[in-house]
């Protein structure tokens, strides 16, 4: 089915430096009714790799006028095992059919000899994960034919093994395979909370300029069995209070950075994540301002 | 001790997932500032693999889980996924052996209707991802010489399939589908049903006496007539209407240019 012709943010070669939304099918058809001011629009590709359908249907209908980041769950970028190359052939057909601004996936695996585990598991920081991962990355973006951002990951669990901060994994991954980064913000707090380490002081120390993504969601709150705190990713919630401070620390040390608004269950009305996006975008903009004044004043 | 390499690790980490009775796979260092081992915080990975996995499920059965109840549906999904982990990244066909699966779990066995509606679910699953086709319509079979009907082959949409059932499945799917009043049940009727998607709307028709024998007769790629005999034989059968609801349904595509329409001047 060919496209229509796109929209002028839709024809961007970058997602704009506004808010988005994860993309919901129990939404859409408000979005396309009241075509909504929203900045750009994101989704998992393994909900999108059946052969037709109403799925298809609204992504096409949503891409002729929005800008549109694929954000992969299935690739298994930190597997032992190789990566899957029927699943890199079908993200290559999406990629080439709907012509995303940007693609993503996560530091984390999640297949294990052939069986699908449908979880984002933590790895070791380690030399060995590495070079794997590293070497993962780039098979990937050769596949793909584009560079990928990698999302830092939630975790409950740390490993003995590890040798390297997440932050200096990250940068040094980057670094060797020219990949950008997703910085899920919400991920930063639920994992620094869990493992007790200071949130702002793994922002500081993040290479914001390799950032080509940023992140929000809401997480539960629960504890372990000594009554330490424990966060759970869940996606299911508004953007807690303490993840909006440390988006505005981001924000005010980078600048703008497309910035999506995750909500994968309990989904609320489409009003109530609009308005979650719009809060999100006031704060970008507001630092856009602040990038604009201080440039007009040197 | 040194650290075990990546695929052992995973190895571990995996089998400790799907299995509760395992400990915390070795190798997780313990909670800062505490001694005690790692068994709620590794539970987070446990409980999201089987947790999401039945969300998949109960999203793919929703007539079924109506059936069921809440509770009695995740204690049976959560059997299910321990049993059938996915093989692929891509979660579409997810639950496709549970109709098999359910012959053979004991607590639904009281209910031997309860696999054929979970089929009929999956067909419809399969019909609204199938790929997209325009169907033949009653007013394009119209458009054929007569003579030719007999003769003419039908390609099926490739949404269509037919599921023929010992048990009321049309009538007690969608009663749980919310589509129906729910009433009593005759549950020695037998129903069949084709499922097809012309559109972006999925389509069920409960079939015609004579209706299975015919619509597996055409999906078979039978001829028109041949299809009409192979049905004839039932009581009540009608083949004006069955056709009629097989391409009001979309079952089917339109012929190839074999038999061009009759432009409408020569036609009369």
């Amino acid at each position: 089915m060919p496209l229509s012709p796109r929209s002028e943010p839709a024809l961007a070669a970058r997602l704009p430096e506004r808010a988005g939304v994860g993309l919901k099918l129990d939404h859409v058809k408000q979005i396309l009714e009241e075509k909504s001011e929203i900045g750009f629009f994101e989704v998992h590709p393994e909900n999108y790799m059946g052969a037709g359908g109403p799925p298809h249907h609204y992504l096409s209908a949503i891409r002729e006028r929005y800008p549109l980041s694929l954000h992969g769950v299935g690739l298994s970028i930190g597997g032992a095992g190789r990566l899957d190359g029927a699943h890199l052939q079908k993200l290559r057909a999406l990629l080439d059919r709907y012509q995303p601004q940007s693609f993503s996936e996560h530091l984390a695996w999640s297949t294990h000899e052939g069986h699908f585990l449908n979880d984002l598991l933590p790895l070791p920081y380690t030399q060995e994960t590495l070079r794997l991962v590293a070497a993962h990355v780039e098979e990937a973006q050769e596949r793909l034919g584009r560079k990928i951002l990698i999302e830092n990951p939630s975790t409950y669990v740390a490993f003995s093994a590890s040798d390297m901060d997440e932050v200096d994994f990250l940068a040094e991954l980057a670094g060797r395979t020219g990949c950008g980064l997703l910085l899920d913000v919400n991920n930063v707090y639920v994992s620094a909370t869990n493992h007790a380490y200071s949130p702002e002081a793994y922002l500081d120390r993040f290479p914001v300029h390799l950032v080509g993504e940023i992140h929000l969601a809401g997480h539960a709150v629960d504890e372990d069995e000594s009554g330490a705190p424990l966060l759970v990713d869940t996606h299911d919630r508004s953007v807690t209070d303490a993840v909006w401070t440390l988006y505005e620390r981001v924000i005010a040390r980078v600048g703008p950075v497309p910035t999506l608004v995750e909500w994968d269950s309990e989904l609320p009305d489409w009003p109530v994540l609009a308005a979650e996006a719009a809060r999100a975008e006031a704060i970008l903009f507001s630092a856009g301002e602040g990038r604009d004044a201080r440039r007009a004043a040197s | 001790m040194r650290a075990a390499p990546l695929p052992e690790l995973q190895a571990g980490f995996a089998a400790a997932l799907f299995d509760p009775d395992l400990p915390a796979p070795a190798g997780l260092t313990p909670t800062p500032g505490r001694n005690g081992p790692d068994g709620k915080r590794f539970s987070v990975y446990r409980n999201n693999v089987v947790v999401s996995l039945s969300r998949a499920l109960r999203d793919a059965y929703p007539a079924l889980r109506r059936m069921l109840g809440d509770e009695f549906f995740a204690a049976m999904a959560d059997v299910y996924v321990r049993r059938h982990p996915p093989k692929r990244p891509v979660l579409l066909d997810y639950g496709a052996e549970l109709p098999e699966f359910l012959e053979t779990f004991a607590p639904a066995r009281r209910h031997p209707y309860l696999p054929d509606v979970a089929r009929l679910e999956r067909a419809r699953l399969r019909a609204y991802h199938a790929a997209d086709a325009r169907p033949f319509t009653l007013a394009g079979l119209a458009a054929l010489p007569e003579e030719a009907l007999g003769a003419l082959r039908l390609q099926p949409h490739p949404a269509t399939q037919l599921l023929i059932s010992r048990y009321p499945v049309v009538t007690v799917w969608s009663m749980n589908a919310g589509l129906t009043e729910p009433a009593p049940v005759d549950f020695s009727r037998r129903e069949a049903a084709l499922v097809t998607r012309p559109g972006l709307e999925v389509e069920t028709r409960r079939l015609r006496p004579g209706g299975a024998d015919f619509s597996q007769a055409l999906l078979a790629g039978a001829r028109l007539g041949e299809a009409a005999e192979a049905a004839a034989g039932k009581a009540g059968f009608d083949l004006a209407a069955n056709l009629a609801d097989a391409l009001g349904a979309g079952a089917f595509l339109p012929p190839p240019a074999a038999f061009p329409p009759i432009p409408p001047e020569k036609r009369g």
